[in-house]
């Protein structure tokens, strides 16, 4: 069983931020709600694992 | 306009003298003229004094203004300063630190400690005021001209007038006693941000303004013991700014910095008791006196050509940053330490003109970084979209608990020196094996050595690095004598040079400019390829 990653695995961080910051130029709320919503769903898919997908919405709830 | 102070200063070092080129009655001439005596231009007369270049650099003040203003020093800009014989009062006197704490809200999000690698001369940076920076700086550039180095500081002589020409430039003058002329063969604009040289030229200063103001103050703790760590908050409970740093100085000062927006009343805001009330507000029951305040807004911008014929800017006045990350003095220190040499070399005729016009491509190369990395830390603190500030929250949320989101929280990248990849000077890899760190292009890292350190016995001359390779002790090129630095494994107590020159390779030999970049590095000596990258990196081919 594989287990979500919770440690820094993105190469970049700062390059991966700006590029997702700069994805949302010019989009009004409603629209920027839309494309994280899509974008979630492609890496969703991406993920597969159900098991994996379950621990992410489970770390995605505030604790508090 | 009268040659009033524009500010108070912290230290009168070069008082207004009447110079014999005043009554000459022609213009005087001087091969090198520095503009401006902050931190770079004082850099720049001093890296050239030692060389043996006439300088004569010229300030509106008597001497270092008032106010802690850069406060951060990173290492390869104290390693250039210790190659001028600068860095030791720095040391003394800076703050080391390590710990970071990052808050949002009432909450801490994480803590980190920097951890720098071992084996370095230098820390990954002190915190300093810039007016004792300065006044280091000087106080060596005094030593230097008591050992001979043809460097003059003239005070309260500023320039009103710029005339450009063929083979040098002209001067207009103004001092206590009036105005006179000078001409140099070469002027370096050390003016700052709001440079007067490149006003009067007409040239472009284009960029990005961040709308947002900040209000800085300088406390003196009375009997609170607090830690020497750097914490920072996002939208802090206590409502002084919508981010706020502590920060350590010497002298038992802090830096405060609060973000106030952008559409604020600054006198209203500096008041006394407006600056107590923020400060009280984040320091309940905490004893201190204000000691300087200060708003400063911001804009991330360069020149489109940092050399103009016969004027080359360096520092602020090339190239602007946001304080996130310290850039600013660390990267017009690497401005000097790259035009030094080559300036040089074209002063004594040993290098073609054009080796100037690499100064403007790597140095526009780093200023690129440099903006890249503070545009994006001041996004990350200040957003400015509903979304942008609904992921910056998302981040800070999820850092608390999760490790994988600390990465992006970003209030600021340490000031790191650029590896000039692929550009002019750079010259060929040829060292299977060896690490990534020190290769073409790369900054010098240094070393332990069984006494002293790698960086030490590089100076600032064109040197060959063998480790465990041959080559002759001297090698002469183009009116240049090369001279090798001779390392074994022998030298290396800590194993730190192999790690960072060897890799896996067995031996190497490493052609490293004046500025302690890296030109070129070879399996073993190879006379006709060592001449052929020399010839390189002075622009000759």
């Amino acid at each position: 069983m594989t287990d979500l990653i919770l440690t820094p695995n993105i190469a970049d961080p700062d390059g991966f931020y700006a590029a997702l910051i700069a994805a949302h130029d010019g989009l009004s709320d409603k629209e920027s709600a839309a494309m994280n919503a899509r974008l979630i769903l492609i890496l969703a898919n991406q993920v597969g694992d159900r098991e994996v997908l379950a621990q992410a919405l489970e770390a995605a709830k505030k604790s508090d | 306009m009268p040659l009033d102070d524009r500010y108070q200063l912290a230290f009168r070092l070069y008082p207004y003298a009447r110079s014999a080129d005043q009554d000459a009655g022609h213009p005087v001439h001087h091969p090198v003229i520095v503009v401006g005596g902050g931190p770079i231009g004082l850099a720049m007369a001093l890296d050239l004094g030692r060389q043996g270049i006439p300088v004569l650099l010229l300030d509106d003040h008597e001497g270092v203004g008032q106010g802690s203003r850069a406060i951060c020093f990173a290492k390869r800009c104290l390693e250039i300063a210790d190659r001028y014989g600068a860095a030791g009062p720095m040391l003394d006197k800076g703050v080391v630190w390590k710990i970071g704490k990052v808050f949002h809200d009432d909450r801490q999000v994480f803590e980190f400690n920097l951890l720098p690698e071992a084996g370095h001369k230098f820390p990954a940076f002190i915190n300093l005021q810039q007016p004792y920076f300065e006044r280091f700086l000087f106080e060596q550039i005094e030593r230097e001209r008591a050992k001979g180095a043809p460097i003059e500081i003239r005070g309260r002589n500023r320039v009103e007038g710029v005339t450009p020409e063929a083979e040098g430039v002209t001067l207009d003058i103004l001092t206590p006693d009036g105005p006179y002329r000078l001409h140099a063969d070469w002027l370096i604009a050390c003016d700052g941000a709001g440079s007067p040289t490149r006003k009067r030229l007409g040239l472009d200063f284009e960029g990005r303004v961040f709308e947002d103001s900040f209000l800085i103050a300088d406390i003196r703790m009375t009997g609170e013991d607090f830690p020497t760590e750097r914490w920072f908050w996002f939208e802090p409970h206590f409502k002084s700014g919508a981010s706020a740093l502590l920060h350590r100085q010497p002298d038992g000062i802090w830096r405060v910095d609060f973000q106030i927006g952008w559409d604020v009343d600054r006198a209203e805001e500096l008041k006394e008791e407006n600056v107590r009330r923020r400060l009280d507000a984040m320091l309940p029951g905490v004893d201190y006196e204000i000691v300087w305040t200060s708003i400063y807004t911001f804009q991330c911008r360069r020149m489109r050509q940092f050399r103009h014929g016969r004027v080359i800017f360096a520092g602020d006045s090339a190239h602007q940053v946001s304080p996130f990350g310290a850039r600013g003095a660390n990267s017009g220190m690497q401005d000097v330490d790259n035009l030094g040499w080559k300036l040089g070399l074209v002063v004594r005729g040993r290098a073609p003109e054009r080796l100037l016009d690499s100064y403007h491509e790597e140095r526009a190369f780093g200023a690129d970084e440099n903006i890249l990395n503070s545009t994006r830390a001041t996004d990350f603190i200040t957003p400015k979209s509903t979304i942008s500030h609904v992921f910056r929250n998302a981040v800070l949320d999820l850092a608390e608990r999760h490790a994988f989101a600390r990465p992006l929280v970003n209030s600021g990248r340490l000031s790191v020196p650029c590896t000039y990849d692929g550009l002019s000077l750079t010259g060929e890899d040829a060292l299977p094996g060896a690490p990534d760190r020190s290769r073409p292009g790369s900054p010098c890292p240094d070393a332990p050595l069984g006494h002293g350190f790698l960086l030490e016995r590089l100076g600032g001359d064109f040197v060959l690095l063998t480790i465990d390779a041959d080559a002759p002790e001297t090698l002469e090129a183009d009116g240049l004598t090369i001279r090798r630095v001779a390392l074994k494994t022998a030298d290396d107590p800590t194993g730190a040079l192999a790690a960072r020159y060897l890799g896996t390779a067995t031996g190497a030999v490493y052609l490293i400019r004046p500025d302690q970049h890296v030109v070129a590095r070879w399996a073993r000596f190879d006379d006709a390829a060592t001449r052929a990258a020399l010839r390189r990196a002075c622009a000759r081919d």
